[in-house]
C-alpha cells in the first residue's frame, strides 16, 4: 500500500551528482570513526601491517642473530621483551613474524577469493547442472578444514609455508562459494535485475553492474574475517611444525619453542600469544565493523 | 497409499542430501588418494632408507601392494574402507583400524568433554549477553567473547598450563594414563578440554546472543507479550525454540571444529589421540595411515554437516517437506 | 468515566520526543479512529497504551483503564490486563505470528494464560474462535503453521486471538495495511461485525480516513507526535478544521477520483513527513502547511469545543470548506 502524502519522486532528488558521492564518502568516514568495531579493528590492522612493513627494513636486532651469552634474559632496556633460549631478541622476532602472518593470510585469502567468488557467481547464475557441479565440488572441499588439508599436503609434499598457504586457501574456497552464491542470488532475484534482463542485458554485464557492486561489502567483510581465521590456522600449523621451519620466526614457532620454558620463562609464551590475539582480533573486528557499516547503509 | 506417498515426499530431501554426501565422500577419497600418491618416490625406499638394495625395495613394494596400478590401489583402499578394513601401517606393521580405535578412545571423550564445556560457557553467557544488551554487563560479555574468539587453541592450552599447572600444580601437564583409572584419565583431559571448550564457548556465546536478541526484537514475541506473557515467559514459550534452530547449525559446526582442534590440543598435551597419531604418521611418512585418518575426519565433518541440515529441516516447520 | 483515558502521554527515545502530550478518551463500546501519515506517532501511541514499547523507548503521562493508571502499575498487573481486558491486533500478520507454533496453540494461548485452560481445552476453544472469524474448516486450520495461511487468514487468526478473552478494548494497528487490496475489505468488515457483536471498544489506527470513517464513531488526527484535531466522524469528514486533517481528507477521497481522471495531478500533501524528532518547533505541520501564519512558530494550544478539539492558529473555516467542495 502506498502511503499518502509521501514525497513524490521529482528530479530534485537526482541532482547533486558528485556532491552527493563526496558527501557519502565523508559520512562513510564519519560512521567508520563512530563504529567501535571498525575503528578498533582498523587501528590494530594498521599497527600489524606497519610492524610487518617496518620489519622488512628495520628491526631492533636481527631476528635470527644468536647470542648465547644473553639467552633467556628477561625484559630490559636493551631487549624490550627479553630474549629467547638462543639469545635472539623477542621483540624483533615478533615483528618479523607479523610478515609471515600477513603473507600467509593475504595469499590464502587471495586463493580462496580468486577461485571461490567466480565459482559462487557461476553457481548463482547457472542454477542447472553447472551450478550443481560447482556446489558438489565445494562440498568435497568442505570436508577438509584448513588443518586437515595442511596435514595431507604436508604428508605428500613435505611441510612448508607453501603447503600452509595452499591448505588454508583451498579450505576457504567453499566458504566464498557459499557466501557469494547466496548473496548473488538475492540480487539476481531482485526486480531491477529482472528489468535489466528484460532489456536484454547479458549475464556478464548484469554481474558487473548489479551483482558485484551489491555483494562487494559482504565479500570484503568475509575476507577480513577469513584473514583472521587464516592467522589462527597458520599459528596452529607452525606450532605443529607443519609450516614455517625453524629458525625463521613466526608466532607459531615461537610458541612451540617457548613450550620448554613454561615454568621458568612464561613471558616467552605470553608475548607471541598477545601478538596473535591482537592480530586476529583486529581482522575479525574489522570484518564485523564492515558488515555493521553495510547494515547501517542498507537500513537507511 | 497416500501415507506412503507422503512419507516418500518427506524423505525425498533427506535422501537427496544423503546422495550428495555420498558423492562428496567419493570425491574426498579421490582427492586424498591422488594428493598422497601422485608424487614420485617409493614409500618402500623411504622405509628401508637409502642403503637398501633395489631388490629389497622391490620386494617390500610388492609386499605392500604398491606395484599394482594406482587405480587398482585406489579400488583396494576404498573397498577395504567400505568393509571396515583400514589396512596395515607400512611403518609399525600394526592394524591401522586398531590404532585409530585406540586413538579415538582418547579423542572422542576429549571432544565431547570440550563440547560440554563450550555449551556450558556459551549458552548462559550468550543468554545473559542478550538479555542485558545495552547495559554494562552485556557489553562486557560481548567484548570478552570477541577476545575469546581470537585466542588460538594452542595459546589457550599453553596459558592454562602456565597458570594451573606450573603455578598451582593442579593438573598434569601432559600424557594420558589410559582408561584403567578413569578418574586419572579424566583429570588429564581437563586442561585439554578446557583449552578447546573456552574458545568454542566464546564463539558459541556470540551466536546465542545474536539469536536470542533477534527473538527479543521479533514481532511475535511482542504478540506473545500482548497476550499477557511477561518477557521471560514469552521468551521461554516462543523464543527458545526459534532461537535453537540456527544454533543447531552452530553447534554442529563447533563439533566439527572441535574434532580438528583436537589435533592441535593433543599435540600440546601429548595426548595419544587421533591428532597425535596423524602427526606421527606424517612425520614417519606413513601415508596409508594419513590417508585413512584424513578420510575419517572428512567423513565426520561431512556427516555432521548432513545431520545439522536434516535436523534444521525437522525443527523448522516452514522447511518441512521442502528441498 | 471513559473506559480508556489517555492524558499527556509522552513517549521519548533517548533525547528524542516521539509522542508529545497526547490526550484522548475511548468510552466503553466506542470506536475511535487514530489517523495520520506514518511517522505521526500513532503506532507508538498504541504500543505505549499496551505497555509494549520497544527497547530504549519510555512513556510517561497517564493511560487509565477504568480509572486505573497503567503507566504506574506493576508489570505483573499489566500482564493481567494485557490480552485479557485489552488486546491488540498488529500490522504485519506474518511476522506477528510465531512461525514455529501451530495456529491453534497461538489462538488458544491467551485463554491458557488468563483462564488457565488446559492445552486440550484451549485447542477446542481455538476451533470455535476460528469459526467466529469465518474459517470454514477450523479443525484443519488449528493444526497448520502460519506460513501455510494467506495474509488475510493470518490477520483473521490475529483477530480471533485478540477476541478470545472478551477484552473491553481492542487496539488495531493498521490491521489491513499489509494485506492484499482484495481482502482488506473482508478483514475490515469482519472486525467491524465482531466489535459490534461483542460490544467492546475499538481503537483503530489507520492512515486512510476512508477506512476510519466507515468503522468509527470518532476520529483523532495525529501529526508529528501530537493530536492536532479530534471530533466525531461527521464533524471531521464534513468540516475538517485543521489544515492537516483537510489535506488527509483531500488525498484520501482523491485516491479514488484519480483512478478515473487522467491521474496527471495526483493530489498529495506537499513535502514529506520528517523523520522522528526532526519536526519543526511550534506547530509540527507548519513547514508543509499552506495556511501558516507567524504565530505557528509557537505550538497552538488545544482548544476544546464540546465534542471536538483543535490545535491550530489558523483553522479552516466553514465558508472555505464549501468552496473547497465546489469543483
Amino acid at each position: 500500500m502506498t502511503e499518502i502524502g509521501s514525497a513524490p519522486l521529482t528530479g530534485d532528488t537526482m541532482v547533486g551528482g558528485d556532491d552527493v558521492i563526496e558527501d557519502a564518502r565523508a559520512s562513510l568516514w564519519r560512521r567508520w570513526l563512530r563504529n567501535p568495531s571498525a575503528l578498533i579493528g582498523g587501528i590494530i590492522v594498521v599497527l600489524v601491517v606497519a610492524s610487518a612493513v617496518i620489519s622488512l627494513v628495520w628491526t631492533p636486532y636481527n631476528p635470527l642473530a644468536v647470542d648465547p651469552s644473553h639467552a633467556l634474559s628477561g625484559p630490559s632496556l636493551r631487549h624490550l621483551l627479553g630474549t629467547d633460549e638462543y639469545g635472539r631478541d623477542v621483540f624483533s622476532r615478533l615483528m618479523a613474524s607479523s610478515q609471515v602472518a600477513l603473507f600467509v593470510g593475504f595469499l590464502s585469502v587471495l586463493i580462496a577469493t580468486v577461485v571461490g567468488i567466480p565459482a559462487g557467481l557461476l553457481a548463482a547464475e547457472r542454477r542447472g547442472a553447472t551450478g550443481q557441479v560447482v556446489l558438489r565440488l565445494a562440498d568435497i572441499l568442505y570436508g577438509f578444514p584448513a588443518l586437515l588439508a595442511a596435514v595431507v599436503l604436508a604428508a605428500a609434499f613435505g611441510a612448508s609455508k607453501t603447503t600452509v598457504v595452499l591448505a588454508i586457501g583451498i579450505s576457504y574456497i567453499p566458504v566464498f562459494v557459499r557466501v557469494t552464491r547466496s548473496n548473488a542470488l538475492v540480487v539476481l532475484n531482485s526486480e531491477y535485475v529482472l528489468a535489466a534482463r528484460a532489456y536484454g542485458r547479458r549475464p556478464l554485464a548484469i554481474m558487473r553492474r548489479h551483482v558485484i557492486p551489491n555483494i562487494l561489502t559482504t565479500i570484503i567483510a568475509q575476507m577480513s574475517l577469513l584473514f583472521s581465521l587464516a592467522v589462527l590456522a597458520e599459528t596452529a600449523l607452525d606450532f605443529l611444525g607443519l609450516g614455517t621451519a625453524a629458525p625463521a620466526a613466526s608466532w607459531g614457532t615461537m610458541l612451540q619453542s617457548s613450550q620448554n620454558y613454561l615454568g621458568n620463562d612464561p613471558l616467552l609464551t605470553v608475548w607471541p600469544s598477545v601478538a596473535i590475539v591482537l592480530c586476529v582480533l583486529g581482522f575479525s573486528l574489522l570484518g564485523d565493523g564492515i558488515s555493521e557499516l553495510r547494515d547501517v547503509r542498507s537500513s537507511r | 497409499m497416500d501415507a506412503t506417498r507422503r512419507l516418500a515426499r518427506a524423505a525425498a530431501p533427506f535422501l537427496r542430501r544423503v546422495g550428495t554426501i555420498v558423492v562428496a565422500l567419493w570425491g574426498a577419497s579421490v582427492l586424498v588418494f591422488t594428493v598422497l600418491n601422485v608424487l614420485p618416490g617409493s614409500p618402500a625406499q623411504v622405509i628401508l632408507g637409502t642403503q637398501a638394495t633395489p631388490q629389497a625395495v622391490r620386494q617390500l613394494t610388492a609386499q605392500l601392494g604398491l606395484n599394482k596400478s594406482l587405480l587398482r590401489q585406489y579400488v583396494d583402499w576404498v573397498g577395504g574402507l567400505l568393509h571396515g578394513s583400514l589396512g596395515v601401517s607400512y611403518i609399525s606393521h600394526l592394524g591401522i583400524g586398531a590404532q585409530i580405535a585406540q586413538a579415538l578412545s582418547v579423542t572422542g571423550p576429549l571432544v565431547l568433554f570440550a563440547l560440554v564445556i563450550g555449551l556450558a560457557i556459551g549458552l548462559p553467557l550468550g543468554f545473559i549477553g542478550a538479555v542485558r544488551h545495552g547495559r554494562f554487563s552485556g557489553s562486557l560479555i560481548g567484548g570478552l567473547s570477541q577476545i575469546g574468539m581470537a585466542v588460538p587453541t594452542v595459546v589457550a592450552g599453553l596459558l592454562l598450563v602456565i597458570i594451573l599447572t606450573v603455578k598451582f600444580h593442579v593438573f598434569p601437564t601432559s600424557g594420558f594414563p589410559g582408561w584403567s583409572d578413569p578418574l586419572q584419565a579424566l583429570r588429564s583431559l581437563v586442561l585439554p578440554a578446557f583449552s578447546l571448550g573456552l574458545v568454542e564457548g566464546a564463539i558459541l556465546s556470540r551466536y546465542v546472543r545474536a539469536s536470542i536478541l533477534e527473538q527479543l526484537r521479533s514481532d511475535y514475541l511482542r504478540t506473545a507479550r500482548s497476550k499477557g506473557l511477561r518477557v521471560g515467559q514469552a521468551l521461554r514459550r516462543h523464543g527458545i525454540r526459534n532461537a535453537a534452530i540456527p544454533l543447531v547449525t552452530v553447534v554442529g559446526l563447533e563439533l566439527a571444529s572441535l574434532i580438528v582442534g583436537a589435533i592441535v590440543v593433543e599435540n600440546v598435551f601429548a595426548l595419544p589421540g587421533l591428532g597425535l597419531l596423524l602427526l606421527d604418521s606424517v612425520n614417519n611418512r606413513d601415508l596409508l595411515t594419513v590417508q585413512d585418518i584424513a578420510m575419517l575426519v572428512a567423513t565426520a565433518v561431512l556427516v555432521i554437516n548432513l545431520v545439522v541440515d536434516v535436523s534444521y529441516h525437522l525443527l523448522d516447520p516452514r522447511l518441512k517437506g521442502q528441498s | 468515566m471513559p473506559l480508556l483515558r489517555v492524558r499527556d502521554l509522552t513517549v521519548t527515545g533517548g533525547p528524542l520526543t516521539l509522542v508529545r502530550d497526547v490526550n484522548f478518551d475511548v468510552n466503553a463500546g466506542e470506536r475511535v479512529g487514530l489517523i495520520g501519515e506514518s511517522g505521526s506517532g500513532k503506532s507508538l501511541t498504541s504500543l505505549a497504551i499496551m505497555g509494549l514499547l520497544g527497547e530504549g523507548l519510555s512513556a510517561r503521562g497517564e493511560v487509565s483503564l477504568d480509572g486505573e493508571n497503567l503507566l504506574s502499575a506493576s508489570e505483573r498487573r499489566r500482564c493481567e490486563i494485557r490480552g485479557n481486558r485489552m488486546a491488540m491486533v498488529f500490522q504485519e500478520p506474518m511476522s506477528a505470528l510465531n512461525p514455529t507454533r501451530r495456529i491453534g496453540d497461538q489462538v488458544g494461548e491467551t485463554l491458557r494464560i488468563h483462564q488457565g485452560l488446559s492445552r486440550r481445552a484451549a485447542r477446542t476453544a481455538a476451533v470455535e474462535l476460528l469459526r467466529r472469524v469465518e474459517f470454514a474448516d477450523p479443525e484443519r486450520y488449528v493444526r497448520m503453521y502460519p506460513h501455510e495461511l494467506s495474509g488475510g487468514q493470518r490477520q483473521r487468526v490475529m483477530i480471533a486471538s485478540a477476541l478470545s478473552c472478551d477484552p473491553e478494548v481492542i487496539l488495531a494497528d493498521e490491521p489491513t495495511t499489509a494485506l492484499d487490496v482484495t481482502v482488506q475489505r473482508r478483514v475490515l468488515d469482519l472486525l467491524d461485525r465482531l466489535v459490534d457483536e461483542t460490544g467492546c471498544a475499538l481503537l483503530l489506527i489507520a492512515h486512510d480516513l476512508a477506512v476510519v470513517s466507515e468503522v468509527c464513531d470518532r476520529v483523532v488526527t495525529m501529526y508529528g507526535g501530537r493530536v492536532v484535531e479530534s471530533g466525531s466522524v461527521a464533524q471531521i469528514i464534513d468540516e475538517p478544521r485543521h489544515p492537516y486533517t483537510r489535506a488527509l481528507l483531500a488525498t484520501s477521497t482523491a485516491l479514488s477520483v484519480a483512478e478515473t481522471s487522467s491521474g496527471a495531478n495526483l493530489p498529495s500533501i506537499p513535502g514529506s513527513v520528517p523523520s522522528a524528532g526532526h519536526f519543526p518547533q511550534g506547530c509540527p505541520f507548519r513547514d508543509r502547511c499552506d495556511r501558516r501564519v507567524d504565530a505557528c512558530v509557537e505550538m497552538p494550544p488545544t482548544e476544546v469545543h464540546g465534542t471536538r478539539s483543535l490545535a491550530c492558529w489558523n483553522p479552516v473555516d466553514d465558508s472555505e470548506l464549501v468552496h473547497e467542495e465546489a469543483p
